[in-house]
C-alpha cells in the first residue's frame, strides 16, 4: 500500500500529465491526417483581411500594469487570510474568536483603504 | 478483493472516469449551448449532423477540426505558440482531481483541496497570455492582456468567496466541505436539519462566486478578451485546427469543473439528504452532475440574453463592487462563527 502522502503527489502528477498526453495526441493525429502546405498568404497574421501594418508585438497602455500591482497585494492577503480561515474555529473553541477577528478585521481595513486610495486616484476611470 | 484496494488500479480507474465525465460533458455542453442559443434567438441551430436535433454535431465540428492545416502565422514565437494548449488542457484536468463525486469518488481528497484547485485553475490565465503573446497579431495580444487583466481581476472575488466557506466548514478538504453541509445546523424538537451553505447564509457568495466564475470563463457579459465585433477571436485569432479545438474543449471543460466545484461548495455537492454509507458513492455522481447540469444551464442562458460588458465596467465591477462584497461576506460569515 503506498504511502497517501506519495499518493496524492502522484495522482496529481498523473492528471496533469493525461493533459498533455491528450493535447499530444490530438495534435499527433492532427499531422497524420491534415494536409500540409505552408507559405502563402495564410501565414501572414490576420489583421481583417489587409496585409498587416507594422509588427505583431505592440506597446501597450501601462495600465495593466497597475492591475497587475493590485492582484498582487489582495492575492498575497488571501494567502494570510486561508489558514486564519482554518483555525478561526478553534481560536474562538478557547475563548479569544474575538481577538482574533478584530485583529484579522485591521489587516483586512488597511488593505482595503489601500483600494479605496487607488479607485479615488482614479486608476479605474478610463478616459 | 485485493486488487481494488491496489493503488495504480484505482488511479486507472479514476483517470478512465474524469477522462469520461470531462470529454463527454464538454461535448454535451457544446451541444446544449448551441441547441438552448438557437431556441433563446429563435435561429435554426443544428438540425442536419446525426440525424435527429442535429445530436452529433460538436462530433462532426471535432472531425472537420482534426482534419484542419496546424498553421502559425510568421513571426510568431513557435515553441509557445504550440505549447500553450498544453498548459490551458493540463490545467483544466488537473481541477478535475480533488472536484469528489462521492466519499470515495475522488481523485485525491487534498487536505488542501479548495486551495489546490483555487491555484491549478489561475494557471490557464498563463496558457491564455502565451497564446496571445506569441501569436504576432495585434488582436491577440489586446485580447491577451485584457484576458489576463480580467482574469486576475475576478480571481480574487472568487479566492476571497472560497474563503468564506473555508471559514464557515472550518476545512479545505472539499469532501470535508461536503461533510460539513450535512452536519446539523439545527434542531426542531427531534429533528436534526442540515442544509448547504447557499441556505446558511451563503447566498451572497455563492452569487459572488458564480459571477467571478462566469468573468473566469471570459463567457458574455464577460468576453472582453475575444470580443468578436472588435478583435476577431482576441487571442485564439491565429489558431487553427486541432490547437483551437483543445482551447475551446478546455473552455467547456472548465465550464463543467467550475459549476462542478460551485455546486460542491455551496449547494451540498455529491450530498443526498437523509442518505449514508457506501450508497452515496453510487448516487453521488448523478446528484453532483444534475446540479452541475442546472449551473451549466444558467451559465449559457446568460450568455444568451445578456450584452457584453466594456472593458472598463468590468474591471470597475470585479474591483469596486465584488472584491468588497467579498471582504463583507467574509466579515459577517466569520462574525457569525465566532459569536454562534
Amino acid at each position: 500500500m503506498l504511502n497517501q502522502y506519495y499518493g496524492d503527489y502522484i495522482t496529481v502528477a498523473v492528471f496533469v500529465a493525461i493533459g498533455a498526453i491528450l493535447v499530444g495526441g490530438a495534435v499527433a493525429a492532427n499531422r497524420a491526417i491534415a494536409p500540409r502546405a505552408p507559405g502563402g498568404f495564410k501565414d501572414v497574421a490576420y489583421e481583417s483581411g489587409i496585409e498587416p501594418i507594422g509588427g505583431g508585438w505592440n506597446q501597450s497602455h501601462i495600465r495593466y500594469y497597475i492591475f497587475a500591482l493590485l492582484f498582487l497585494i489582495f492575492d498575497v492577503e488571501a494567502v494570510f487570510i486561508f489558514p486564519w480561515a482554518l483555525q478561526l474555529e478553534f481560536f474562538s473553541s478557547i475563548g479569544s474568536g474575538l481577538t482574533v477577528l478584530v485583529e484579522m478585521f485591521v489587516f483586512v481595513g488597511i488593505l482595503l483603504l489601500g483600494l479605496v486610495y487607488a479607485i479615488r486616484k482614479g486608476v479605474l476611470t478610463w478616459e | 478483493m485485493e486488487f481494488v484496494d491496489n493503488f495504480w488500479f484505482q488511479l486507472v480507474l479514476k483517470l478512465a472516469g474524469i477522462l469520461g465525465v470531462v470529454l463527454t460533458g464538454a461535448l454535451v455542453v457544446i451541444y446544449a449551448e448551441l441547441k438552448i442559443g438557437s431556441h433563446m434567438q429563435t435561429r435554426i441551430g443544428p438540425y442536419y449532423a446525426g440525424g435527429r436535433w442535429g445530436w452529433a454535431q460538436p462530433l462532426a465540428d471535432g472531425l472537420k477540426f482534426l482534419q484542419k492545416e496546424d498553421l502559425s502565422p510568421t513571426g510568431s514565437d513557435r515553441t509557445v505558440y504550440g505549447f500553450a494548449p498544453y498548459v490551458v488542457m493540463m490545467a483544466t484536468i488537473a481541477v478535475f482531481v480533488v472536484v469528489p463525486f462521492g466519499p470515495d469518488m475522488v481523485g485525491a481528497n487534498l487536505d488542501l483541496g479548495a486551495f489546490y484547485l483555487l491555484a491549478i485553475s489561475s494557471l490557464s490565465v498563463l496558457g491564455v497570455l502565451m497564446a496571445g503573446w506569441s501569436s504576432a497579431n495585434k488582436y491577440s495580444l489586446i485580447g491577451g492582456l485584457r484576458a489576463a487583466a480580467q482574469l486576475i481581476a475576478y480571481e480574487l472575488p472568487l479566492v476571497l468567496a472560497v474563503v468564506a466557506v473555508v471559514i464557515q466548514a472550518g476545512t479545505m478538504s472539499l469532501n470535508g466541505i461536503v461533510d460539513a453541509q450535512q452536519q446539523t445546523w439545527f434542531t426542531i424538537g427531534s429533528f436534526n436539519i442540515s442544509a448547504p451553505f447557499i441556505i446558511q447564509g451563503q447566498i451572497l457568495g455563492f452569487a459572488i462566486f458564480m459571477i467571478a466564475a462566469v468573468a473566469e470563463l471570459s463567457r458574455i457579459p464577460f468576453d472582453m478578451p475575444i470580443a468578436e465585433s472588435e478583435l476577431t477571436m482576441g487571442y485564439l485569432t491565429e489558431y487553427s485546427g486541432i490547437r483551437f479545438t483543445m482551447f475551446f474543449l478546455g473552455e467547456y471543460a472548465s465550464m463543467i469543473s467550475l459549476s462542478a466545484i460551485a455546486a460542491t461548495l455551496y449547494l451540498g455537492g455529491y450530498a443526498v439528504p437523509g442518505v449514508h454509507g457506501n450508497i452515496v458513492n453510487l448516487l453521488g455522481p448523478g446528484v453532483l452532475l444534475t446540479k452541475v447540469a442546472i449551473l451549466v444551464f444558467v451559465i449559457i442562458w446568460i450568455r444568451w440574453t445578456w450584452p457584453r460588458l466594456r472593458e472598463d465596467q468590468l474591471q470597475t465591477l470585479a474591483w469596486t463592487w465584488l472584491i468588497p462584497l467579498a471582504l463583507l461576506n467574509i466579515a459577517i460569515v466569520s462574525i457569525f462563527k465566532v459569536v454562534f
